[in-house]
């Protein structure tokens, strides 16, 4: 491992993997963390816990800001292991000289998304450091939410399941790109950024068979197809043709090489359903309005265990990987 | 009407049916070849799209891609990526340069390591946005890192351009600019100690549509005529790459050997004459210049002309930046595979001391190298 920590371990991919298992997963190892779950299981499997630092550059950037991130991600956390999010803690870091405006309009959008989730804040803390120690505001949330449906796991798809995802792809991460200096792009594009947790709530409510269910954050869809693929033993079989893009993603993506199953989301879940299901999985998540054009992706099979493979619609394949490295733009 | 959106514009030329219509015609012809074929696409660029969109699988037996040397980033000398860590590394500066170049490490790591310890390096998507960078900055220097074929030449000109006309006095340059007919001549012309001769391994050319949207076909004319290679320019999309692979093959049928342009959408025998002067005007050939995996080529690279020594990051710190060579890796054999001798995985560090993260060689570097996408594409390719 490198010997000074570089953004890429950061990245939800590769690098960042080999950073967690070889200091943290080392030194804290246990049975529940080496589970390696969007949330813990605890307390009998009656509870989820999760926890989640927020730091997005900028602050406030089309479709949410670092609140509304903050309450979003550590409640879509609980949301995946099938449990409504109840109690969360809330701490922040920020910088002096922070616009005290400002942090109130954080945590006004905080507010009004612990509400959607019908979640509360029950403890935080409050740091101020000196100017250059953090970048403006960092925000850390843990959650415990009461576990709706047992078994919800990422070690047990099969070929019995299908793959769907929720919506189309990569919005987060195009919209936080094309808003970062530097890159003077102008779009109408806006994150993704939402709750999950009526949408989950619904699918178990009608008794969906649910295998596993993951946001698809940082390294996007093909990190958590990956972990999958790994987690359980399977071949993971992409239909290329059948992944959701929207138009402006798709331009950004061209524009500078990257592919936007690669890409952050956060409002975005990859679902393992019971074949059976399919169907009545589809049905309930396009009636929510920012899952409305959620679609099957991929089948199960046993041809290349571990492994991700993206069919082409003229009948090539190729792996697809996880992500590794900082994003960086192709140069040509 | 409805907006016209960057997706309609090239999905014509990734329509499966276009693409497997091409296949099936490549087929037929391809029964006709007198001896199988290698062709070499020559840029970064086409060895990705090849790759991911797995082409090779479509393609029948006698038809064999050789990856070229066409990367920036990876053919980037460690000396040169030195040169940059300690550019970096001065007070009150800040290292300019484009995209994934700040991955790729030198002797002493690379411009993401030299970041990780408190060095200013910024990644850009167009050097003009080097100028806002400046403007902000007016007490520190700004070292721009330039890198790339002739595709992006033209831009860093247009920087230098502005810079001299405003008077502009915190913008430096680091010239890394090379070409790509004089590395094509060299991988046919190249002996080695091993080999009698390289000769007769590329038996025809696949030319990237944006260098000559710059530079016109015309670089390319020697290639027929003098070294007996079809060149065909051609487009990133699957389909103008299988159109093109099409055209190689009957010019082999038909006993033709020319330059064509596949890529009619852009490319014209001339070029962008505007670019091409602006080019002329700043910069001049560098006598030799040394391509990771291929060693010293000549008249390959551009440095600043003369006269604009004040710009010139390479000249104004030559006390501080060092000459000596550094050999690549000793199990290394980029030098081969870009040469069409060997594939990626017949290499013995390949996937294990060599990988995307920790590369040895130049092929691993990047995206577009040939051993980063077997890598990465595995076993899936033929």
């Amino acid at each position: 491992m490198n010997k000074q920590i570089t953004l890429a371990m950061g990245n939800g991919g590769e690098e960042n993997n080999e950073l967690i298992s070889k200091v943290f997963y080392k030194a804290f190892k246990n049975d529940i963390l080496e589970k390696s779950e969007d949330a813990a299981v605890i307390h009998a499997g009656e509870l989820a816990f999760s926890t989640d630092s927020f730091t997005v550059s900028p602050l406030f950037f089309p479709g949410g800001d670092i609140g509304k991130l903050a309450i979003c991600g550590t409640c879509n956390d609980l949301a995946m292991m099938g449990a409504k999010p109840k109690y969360l803690t809330c701490s922040v870091i920020i910088e002096e000289g922070f616009s005290t405006r400002e942090l109130e309009k954080i945590v006004r959008s905080m507010k009004k998304e612990l509400e959607s989730n019908g979640a509360i804040v029950v403890s935080g803390d409050t740091k101020v450091v000196p100017r250059g120690s953090v970048d403006k505001i960092f925000i850390n949330t843990t959650g415990i939410g009461e576990i709706q449906k047992k078994g919800i796991s990422s070690n047990s798809i099969s070929k019995e399941d299908v793959i769907l995802v929720s919506r189309d792809l990569g919005r987060h991460g195009a919209t936080i790109f094309a808003a970062r200096e530097g890159i003077e792009l102008s779009s109408s594009l806006e994150s993704d950024c939402a709750s999950l947790t009526h949408q989950v709530q619904a699918l178990i409510e009608a008794g969906v068979k649910i295998t596993a269910l993951r946001d698809a954050t940082r390294g996007g869809v093909s990190a958590v197809l990956n972990e999958w693929a790994k987690q359980s033993n399977i071949c993971i079989e992409v239909q290329e043709d059948s992944i959701p893009v929207s138009a402006e993603v798709y331009g950004i993506c061209e524009m500078l090489g990257f592919e936007a199953v690669n890409l952050a989301n956060e409002g975005t879940f990859v679902l393992a359903i019971k074949k059976e299901d399919e169907q009545k999985a589809l049905n309930i998540l396009q009636t929510f309005e920012n899952s409305s054009n959620a679609v099957k992706i991929a089948d199960v099979s046993d041809e290349y265990i571990g492994k991700v493979v993206l069919l082409s619609s003229y009948g090539t394949k190729r792996f697809l990987d996880t992500p590794t490295g900082e994003l960086l733009p192709r140069i040509c | 009407m409805s907006e016209l959106q960057l997706k309609d514009l090239y999905d014509g030329f990734r329509n499966p049916e276009v693409i497997k219509g091409f296949a099936k015609l490549i087929a037929e012809e391809a029964k006709k070849l007198p001896h199988p074929i290698n062709i070499m696409e020559v840029c970064g660029g086409h060895t990705h799209s090849i790759m991911k969109f797995g082409l090779p699988q479509l393609l029948p037996d006698n038809i064999n891609f050789i990856h070229g040397p066409g990367c920036p980033v990876c053919i980037m000398p460690k000396e040169r990526i030195d040169h940059a860590y300690i550019l970096a590394e001065l007070e009150d500066t800040i290292l300019v340069t484009l995209g994934d170049m700040i991955k790729v490490p030198g002797s002493r790591g690379s411009l993401q390591d030299a970041r990780a310890k408190g060095a200013d390096v910024r990644f850009i998507y167009s050097p003009l946005d080097t100028l806002k960078i400046a403007e902000e900055n007016p007490e520190k220097k700004i070292i721009f890192f330039a890198i790339g074929f002739e595709t992006t030449t033209p831009m860093t000109t247009a920087l230098i351009d502005i810079v001299l006309k405003r008077q502009i006095k915190n913008i430096f340059f680091h010239i890394n600019h090379v070409t790509v007919p004089e590395v094509m001549v060299e991988l046919i012309d190249s002996r080695d100690e091993h080999v009698d001769s390289y000769n007769n391994r590329i038996d025809a050319f696949l030319g990237p549509s944006h260098v000559s949207v710059i530079t016109g076909s015309k670089i390319y004319e020697k290639f027929p005529k003098e070294y007996n290679r079809p060149v065909v320019v051609a487009g990133f999309e699957p389909v103008d790459v299988m159109e093109a692979i099409f055209m190689i093959v009957k010019q082999f049928n038909e006993g033709r050997c020319e330059l064509e342009i596949e890529y009619k959408r852009l490319v014209t025998h001339d070029g962008n004459l505007k670019a091409q002067a602006l080019i002329e005007n700043y910069f001049e050939k560098a006598s030799l210049f040394k391509w990771r995996g291929l060693g010293n080529v000549p008249e390959s690279g551009y440095k600043l002309r003369p006269q604009f020594a004040d710009i010139d990051a390479e000249r104004i710190y030559a006390d501080i930046l060092p000459r000596e060579e550094i050999e690549d890796h000793k199990l290394c054999i980029c030098g081969d595979i870009l040469r069409g001798m060997a594939k990626p995985d017949e290499c013995t560090i390949f996937g294990t001391a060599c990988k995307p993260q920790t590369p040895l060689g130049s092929c691993m570097v990047s995206s577009e190298g040939a051993c980063a996408a077997y890598y990465k594409y595995g076993n899936l390719l033929k």
